[in-house]
């Protein structure tokens, strides 16, 4: 059976009020159950790209998601199917409390009372946060605030989880317990890193922007050993070895 | 990173610390109305008051020491209505003093104005701290909530409650950056930079609120806040009310 394809993006292009061109006639096709990650240098269009993802952007292109063009009167609709992990929790927790933030998707989605309760709750133990809902998101560790933030969209039960920088400003020990948690989500996902090493912990495929076109589409096996290509995109090919030594060892991705 | 309270000792575990938050807003509001609204000359209301709170605060376990060390906040206002005594009414003369520049009398009733506002002004304060340091301030913004306080009140006090500290680290990390790198100077210049401070928390605040209202919208956000607050009124809370009517009672017979 042929896999659905739950992202369609043609002929994406959007240019900042400015007038600085920030993505240029991006074409991408994502299908369900696949983790894609974005590669690019700082400026590349990487955020932008995945504000195109819900609608918080729209430029000139066509945009589907699972089947459901992104317009006006779609947003609704779409933003129940893709949740947004945004790079700074502190921007991603508004409310006073972590039950607050957890629900407020849920609640904005119609759901009732206690069905939201049981969604939080649940929301809260997959990333292993049980009883922090009383907890003010000030008063929570990085580490802590980046798993509530994953919390905030879970609890929404989205087909796609979008993530900006899941791993920014996380010690290695809290950033390997994210990936292990992101990697654990069976949703499609669409990580933007700039970590080659968490990009191939959670995906099998890469693309790769440079000032704000889709220069490369490639499985992540073939990004790590293609020297030249990483290089070219500021990556330490050193690095790419070893991480793909790694991978070898664990058996999953280079063989 | 410091970490700021707005409630300390909220957390305390104590019959008062479980009430429902509407409760405790009521009596304490209403302590305030009952103090406030009685004659300077009834002592015995007032002692009966102090007595009551003093009571509140053994039960809620809270340290009497750091209690009154809070209530040191209304000393400067009290300060600036003893200056203006001198220059009240003198109807009886109350006592007076010699500055060395001419004899300055004090009146009896500007005494007397002065202790109104000094024992109104610490039962009031003194509520208020005990109101605040046995609800944390996110059940406290609930209770509000639920006595049907307009909403956008309630949702500006709570994003209040969650950025304000974002924002004191900030200008905590600017102060830092700029004391990293200034080497004295004269006060013009230092103007200047305080200044350039100011400027630019504005411009960072500005765009968080961007970044948050995104985040919002992601999240399904339409132009309401969704409510979320439960609570629970039983035998403690209707028991803990009947303060109110006791004291209305005392009001109205000792003035």
């Amino acid at each position: 059976m042929k896999p659905r394809k739950v992202i369609e993006i043609q002929h994406l292009s959007y240019h900042y009020p400015d007038g600085t061109a920030a993505l240029k006639e991006i074409d991408l096709e994502v299908w369900d159950h696949e983790s894609i990650a974005v590669l690019g240098p700082n400026g590349a269009g990487k955020s932008t790209l995945l504000y195109h993802l819900n609608g918080t952007l729209m430029g000139d292109g066509n945009v589907t998601i699972l089947g459901l063009p992104v317009e006006k009167k779609t947003l609704k609709e779409i933003r129940r199917r893709v949740g947004l992990v945004f790079q700074n929790p502190e921007d991603q927790l508004f409310c006073p409390t972590v039950f607050d933030d957890v629900a407020f998707g849920p609640l904005n989605m119609g759901l009732k009372m206690e069905s939201v309760q049981q969604e939080v709750k649940r929301a809260l133990a997959r990333v292993g946060l049980e009883g922090f809902e009383g907890r003010s998101a000030h008063h929570l560790s990085e580490g802590e605030k980046k798993r509530v933030a994953l919390a905030t969209v879970l609890s929404m039960n989205s087909e796609i989880l979008v993530f900006d920088e899941p791993t920014d400003n996380l010690d290695p020990a809290g950033s390997r317990l994210l990936v292990e948690q992101i990697q654990s989500i069976p949703q499609t996902k669409v990580i933007v890193t700039h970590h080659l090493a968490v990009a191939a912990d959670l995906c099998k495929r890469a693309i790769l922007l440079r000032e704000g076109r889709k220069v490369e589409d490639l499985t992540m096996e073939s990004l790590l050993r293609n020297g030249a290509l990483l290089v070219e995109s500021g990556f330490d090919p050193d690095f790419a070895q070893w991480v793909c030594e790694r991978k070898k060892t664990s058996g999953r991705l280079c063989t | 990173m410091k970490h700021a309270f707005l409630d300390h000792h909220s957390g305390v575990d104590s019959s008062i610390h479980h009430l429902d938050a509407r409760a405790k807003i009521i009596v304490f509001v209403s302590l305030i109305l009952v103090g406030v609204s009685s004659q300077p000359s009834s002592f015995l209301l007032f002692g009966l008051l102090a007595l009551a709170l003093i009571s509140i605060a053994l039960i809620a376990k809270l340290p009497l020491g750091h209690l009154a060390k809070k209530i040191v906040v209304i000393l400067p206002f009290l300060l600036l209505v003893s200056l203006s005594i001198p220059f009240m009414k003198k109807e009886t003369l109350g006592g007076g003093y010699n500055l060395g520049l001419g004899g300055l009398s004090v009146s009896q009733s500007g005494l007397w104005i002065l202790w109104n506002v000094i024992v109104k002004s610490c039962l009031g304060v003194f509520s208020m701290i005990l109101l605040s340091s046995t609800t944390s301030f996110p059940e406290l913004i609930k209770g509000l909530e639920r006595l049907r306080t307009p909403r956008i009140f309630t949702i500006l006090l709570s994003f209040m409650y969650r950025y304000s500290f974002i924002l004191i680290d900030e200008i905590h990390r600017m102060k830092r950056a700029r004391d990293s790198r200034s080497f004295g100077g004269k006060w013009l210049w230092h103007s200047k930079v305080i200044g350039h401070m100011v400027g630019w928390l504005f411009l960072r605040s500005f765009r968080r609120g961007e970044r948050i209202y995104l985040a919002m919208l992601s999240r399904g956000y339409q132009g309401t806040m969704p409510e979320t607050a439960v609570g629970r009124f039983g035998r403690g809370e209707l028991i803990f009310l009947l303060l109110v009517p006791v004291f209305v009672f005392f009001r109205v017979c000792l003035g």
